[in-house]
């Protein structure tokens, strides 16, 4: 018994020596292959442009300058996403790694088993003061079980400045003014938003507004609101149209992205203001393809990616706002301008006065119906 | 080998003694063999991506997998439920609606079946995805009242009728709401309330627009194609690279110059004021609207329309013409009686062409079309993309292709396919 | 009935394709405009049918000044090269469509489509398309076509180019009768000499945009104004050489450039010293011939005999030029030729035609 134990213990020690020498000599992989997943190319799935730009200096160009061995490659089908991811899964050839989605798609995704779930306080890093993910991020962000939330966007109105000599677009209802403020309009060519900014103008509280819609009489009233501009409506379906038409003096109002705006004031230097009341909140984010080869970089990036600094950096290159509450004290200047981003936040508190956001469960549920009745609606 | 020559001879034979007839079929046969080898890979390669996605396009437009494969004990158990009784199913089947909503949240496939349900009455994604939350603590019966407290929505009857409506494997409502049609709740096809009924006449839009289109084409490709057809070659040539430009241009390209030119602080509306035609203020809106589409789409489509007239063209010698002017036609009767009708040919191949490209045409009319230059294609890749709903996808899309076949049908009836030339 | 008056014609400008026409052609006569392409003969044919106008000068039919009439209504028939029958009509159609244009009425259009079709010997193929009929029925249905609106001038352009040897000459012969029995008047456009020789009352032989010589067959072959004529109908042996005298009965002596001096018809040469070419047809050409008074005798050396037949064609040296052709009759008991046998060889002095000094390469026009 005594040999037997000596043997057993000896053969522990060599055992542990062994493993000791092994760890000894593969450290530095080891350590890189924890913080980083073994070597990979990743595909990224992004909407391309500025937007696709300012997370590759923000998140993937860090992320790999600390992992070397990890590759990501840009993919700018988001637009497409949903179906894409759809036909991949279906296919059981999941080639995607992480997918950029707004809130809405999301949902779908999520319900579609499209995506993986995650839980954000074991896989997205605290706020820097230990406040856990799930707190950190703003409230009701984390749509379904499936979304990391990235940035907060907005659809707003922009404005010419030389439409309407000194007079100032003020409220959501000026938008509705046509006696006032003349001239086309320009606005998306879909229902959400438009109903209830209809609603807003037409004298609903924005409290209100959904349960408002759960009635005929208040979709019809929404509607009906609508309908008195709709001659006046250049409707568009791509973010690159409105301030476009803008800067063309096709319209001289128009809902757009507040980024996309941004870009046409103060890097374009294009006559054009902005009205930021009941600017409508959207979420952009990401969502894992399920069944990715990949999902233990994925998660690793992501967690890097999503803490409290990366989220606050990409406000450097583009003015959607951070979706951590801890990230909002970190926005600083424009990476090329030098001009303070916090002004131009959709977020910040003098543009956040009023603001709606985006009731996705109940577009979730209400799309198909009002997606037919808006569009015959338009059609007639 | 006329019968008439050899009949009294008997069958003639080669000289090893084997009929000729079989000689002859047997050295064809191979000849045959031969050339259907060569067009395999083809044969292949329609079948693989051409036959292949329409077989599942057909498939996808009925197929309704998500109740029977996600509710499996709620069906089952709403086999003895008659949904004509007025009253709601027992006990049993809020059992089983609860055990396959705490598997539906496990399995992550309760958001499908509210997803499919939802196409039918708004509001089910959010009663399943609820309800499916709150059944995790239902351990215990009554099972019926439990639901009920989660939403009230369980004690509608119209829910159950629903469920039990699409719980068969195939679904015909796909292709009703294509139609403009829906289930009622007691099981009977009815009309989508006015304000929802968008496909016909969708349908109605886009065949209107294909015909202005194609009759645009003929209109202006005509000319040209005969200017191509009867200029020196020189000429010809630079005529041709101005009419394939559009090919050679890209999309984008090609929207931005149409925006710049058509909007209306754009050229075309700047010239007309300058040149006084319009005020200021009555500036016409050319995109953004039908007339957007139709310029758009003319211009894209202009050059199948004129690629085989100019083909059929250049086949008709200018001697016909003179011909009939020698034997007193004038030139118009001439055109009219003898060079038009030659010309038929291309333009029936050029009719087809454009039509049933203008037919499932979708960027273009997207980008400046506005709303009232959006055709159903637009509306498909819509329920492709961004609500993800394919079976409605597909069922329009299968209607659109059974439209043109039918199209196509009708045409060759008038025209003949026969007589067409591609070029 | 046609008159051109000296009609010019160019397409872009700078150079004149007819260059100073001058033609007339009476009732019922069938002209022959003969050329190689390029000629400017096609160019005078659609000139008198109205589609192409004449840059300068008129050109009068039956008398009428028509340079400003529009082709439909000159009232001339006219058959082309590919027959230009309208594929998508019928035969009887495409014979009813000048009949239709002139609102005649339908039992009378019935009436001469039936006597057109029987004319041409198709009576029973009115209801078939061009595409089914032979190359054969095509032409005379494009004939019949041209004639059934009775028009007194018939315009033909290589009418039967596309057809096959025998046929063509079969064809020639039914135009040629079918021009005699309805006496109407015929322009028509050929390459072919051998079917020029064989329909027409005269010939215009165009080259370079002008006639170089309008006469009958006859004359033409055997009275060649100059040397292209002679070159371009029939074949002709041609002889260099320096006119040394013309005497006043337009009999030239001429000496050759091998120094035998010989005579010959003064045709297109001006005096002493002008460089001539001789013309002496193959078949006026005698070997080893009677010297009589006005024979002209050379040496020669046979260099290559091909046996064809009704005659043997025996190329010689003559004169410094290798490429003399005789034709030798195979009569009964004809002289039997070797070849490298020297032996002599002369034509009368009449057949010898002194021509201008022009080369011209046949085959290429």
């Amino acid at each position: 018994m005594k040999d037997l134990l000596k043997k057993g213990t000896a053969l522990s020690a060599v055992v542990a020596g062994c493993v000791l020498a092994f760890s000894a000599t593969t450290t530095t992989t080891a350590s890189a292959d924890e913080a980083c997943g073994a070597d990979v190319t990743m595909t990224y799935v992004s909407w391309g442009g500025a937007y696709s730009a300012s997370q590759q200096k923000a998140y993937h160009d860090p992320w790999m300058a600390k992992c070397p061995g990890i590759k990501i490659v840009n993919d700018d089908s988001a637009s497409e996403g949903l179906a894409k991811l759809r036909a991949q899964v279906e296919a059981g050839n999941v080639t995607w790694d992480l997918v950029d989605m707004e809130a809405a798609q999301a949902v779908t995704a999520c319900e579609e088993g499209l995506a993986e779930e995650i839980d954000p306080d074991t896989h997205l890093a605290p706020a820097p003061d230990g406040t856990p993910a799930s707190k950190d991020f703003f409230d009701g962000f984390f749509v379904s079980e499936c979304y990391i939330p990235q940035i907060v966007y907005s659809t707003t109105f922009g404005y010419r400045t030389d439409a309407f000599g000194d007079k100032k677009l003020s409220s959501i209802a000026d938008v509705f003014d046509l006696e006032a403020f003349p001239g086309k309009r320009a606005l998306e060519k879909r229902p959400d938003g438009n109903l209830e900014w209809a609603l807003i103008a037409d004298g609903v509280p924005a409290s209100d507004v959904y349960d408002v819609l759960e009635t005929e009489e208040g979709v019809a009233r929404a509607f009906n609101k609508l309908a008195t501009i709709k001659d006046q409506v250049i409707w568009w379906t791509k973010g690159a149209q409105p301030p476009q038409l803008l800067a063309d003096g096709e319209v001289v109002i128009a809902s757009a992205y507040n980024g996309r705006l941004f870009s046409a004031i103060v890097e374009k230097n294009q006559p054009i203001a902005m009205m930021w009341q009941w600017q409508v909140f959207a979420i952009d984010g990401w969502v894992i393809p399920k069944g990715t080869k990949n999902k233990d970089q994925v998660l690793k990036y992501l967690r890097f990616a999503t803490d409290t600094q990366r989220l606050a950096d990409q406000a450097k290159y583009i003015s959607y706002g951070p979706a951590r509450k801890s990230s909002a004290p970190l926005v600083g200047k424009h990476a090329d301008l030098g001009i303070d981003m916090g002004p131009h936040m959709p977020t910040a508190p003098e543009n956040a006065k009023e603001t709606l956001l985006y009731n996705t469960d109940w577009w979730a549920d209400n799309r198909e119906s009002f997606d037919e009745r808006f569009n015959a609606w338009l059609a007639k | 080998m006329t019968d008439g020559t050899v009949a009294n001879e008997g069958p003639l034979v080669t000289s090893d003694g084997r009929p000729l007839k079989q000689s002859l079929q047997a050295a064809l046969k191979q000849k045959r063999r031969q050339a259907f080898m060569l067009t395999v890979p083809l044969l292949a390669f329609i079948f693989i991506f051409f036959i292949v996605p329409i077989i599942a396009m057909l498939w996808r437009s009925v197929e309704n997998p998500e109740v029977p494969n996600y509710l499996p004990n709620t069906v089952a158990a709403l086999q003895s439920w008659d949904e004509a009784s007025g009253v709601l199913p027992g006990e049993d089947v809020y059992a089983a609606m609860v055990k396959d909503l705490q598997i539906g949240r496990e399995n992550r496939t309760i958001g499908k079946v509210g997803r499919r349900l939802n196409y039918e009455i708004p509001g089910m994604s959010s009663l399943f995805k609820g309800s499916s939350r709150k059944a995790k603590n239902m351990t215990e019966a009554p099972f019926k009242d439990a639901l009920i407290k989660a939403s009230k929505k369980w004690e509608k009857l119209d829910v159950w009728q629903l469920i039990k409506r699409e719980s068969g494997d195939l679904t015909a409502s796909y292709y009703l709401s294509a139609m403009d049609l829906r289930f009622t709740p007691d099981g009977s096809v009815a009309a989508q309330p006015e304000n929802r009924q968008i496909y016909i006449f969708l349908f109605q839009r886009t065949l209107i627009m294909s015909v202005v289109i194609t009759g645009l084409c003929i209109l202006l490709g005509f000319p040209i194609a005969y200017l191509l057809a009867t200029i020196p070659m020189r000429y010809a040539g630079l005529l041709m690279i101005l009419v394939l430009l559009p090919f050679w241009t890209s999309l984008l390209v090609r929207t931005t110059a149409w925006i710049a030119l058509l909007q209306s602080q754009g050229v075309i509306n700047d010239l007309l004021v300058a040149i006084g035609v319009v005020s200021d203020d009555g500036r016409l809106q050319l995109i953004h609207n039908k007339t957007g589409t139709f310029i758009a789409m003319t211009h894209i489509l202009l050059p199948f329309m004129i690629l085989p007239l100019y083909s059929v063209m250049k086949t008709i010698p200018p001697s016909y013409m003179r011909a009939a002017r020698s034997m007193g036609a004038t030139q118009w009767w001439a055109f009219y009686k003898v060079y038009f009708p030659l010309t038929l040919s291309g333009i029936g191949a050029g009719t087809i062409l454009v039509f049933i490209l203008s037919i499932g045409f979708y960027i273009t009319p997207a980008l400046v079309g506005g709303t009232s230059g959006t055709l159903i294609s637009n509306f498909i890749a819509n329920h492709v993309s961004v609500t993800l709903n394919w079976g409605l996808a597909a069922a329009l899309g299968t209607m659109l292709l059974a439209l043109v076949l039918v199209l196509y049908l009708i045409y060759d009836k008038i025209v003949g396919v026969d007589n067409m030339k591609m070029g | 009935m046609v008159r051109f008056e000296g009609v010019q014609k160019s397409y872009d400008g700078e150079a004149l394709v007819v260059k100073d026409l001058n033609l007339d052609i009476s009732k019922g006569e069938f002209v022959t405009m003969l050329g190689p392409s390029g000629s400017g003969k096609t160019t005078c044919l659609m000139m008198l049918a109205g589609f192409e106008p004449a840059t300068y000068g008129e050109i009068y039919l039956e008398g009428e000044p028509i340079n400003n009439v529009p082709p439909h209504k000159r009232g001339i028939g006219m058959v082309f090269q590919n027959y230009a029958l309208f594929p998508h009509m019928t035969i009887a159609e495409n014979l009813a469509f000048p009949l239709q244009v002139r609102g005649m009425g339908k039992a009378e259009q019935e009436e001469r489509v039936k006597k057109a079709l029987e004319m041409v010997e198709l009576p029973t193929l009115g209801g078939r398309r061009p595409a089914q009929l032979s190359g054969g029925q095509q032409q005379r249905v494009a004939v019949a076509r041209a004639l059934v609106f009775e028009p007194s001038l018939i315009l033909m352009d290589e009418p039967l180019g596309a057809l096959d040897k025998q046929l063509r000459e079969q064809m020639q012969y039914e135009i040629k009768h079918i021009h005699e029995n309805l006496k109407v008047t015929v322009v028509y456009v050929t390459h072919d000499q051998a079917e020029a020789l064989t329909m027409s009352d005269r010939i215009a032989v165009f080259n370079d945009g002008v006639i170089q010589q309008l006469s009958s067959p006859e004359d033409l072959y055997e009275r060649p104004d100059n040397a292209f004529v002679a070159q371009f109908i029939g074949e002709n042996n041609k002889l260099a050489g320096t006119v040394q005298e013309i005497d006043k009965d337009k009999v030239a002596t001429v000496k050759l450039d091998s120094g035998d001096v010989v005579k010959a018809q003064a045709v297109a040469v001006n005096g002493k010293g002008d460089r001539t070419l001789l013309s002496i047809r193959p078949e006026r050409v005698a070997i080893a011939p009677k010297k009589l008074k006005n024979t002209i005798v050379l040496d020669g050396t046979i260099e290559e005999l091909i046996y064809l037949g009704d005659h043997i064609r025996t190329r010689m040296s003559v004169a410094g030029h290798n490429d003399f052709v005789v034709k030798v009759p195979n009569n009964s008991g004809h002289h039997v030729l070797k070849e490298g046998e020297k032996t002599t060889l002369g034509w009368i002095a009449e057949d010898c035609r002194a021509l201008d000094y022009n080369i011209y390469d046949k085959d290429h026009g």
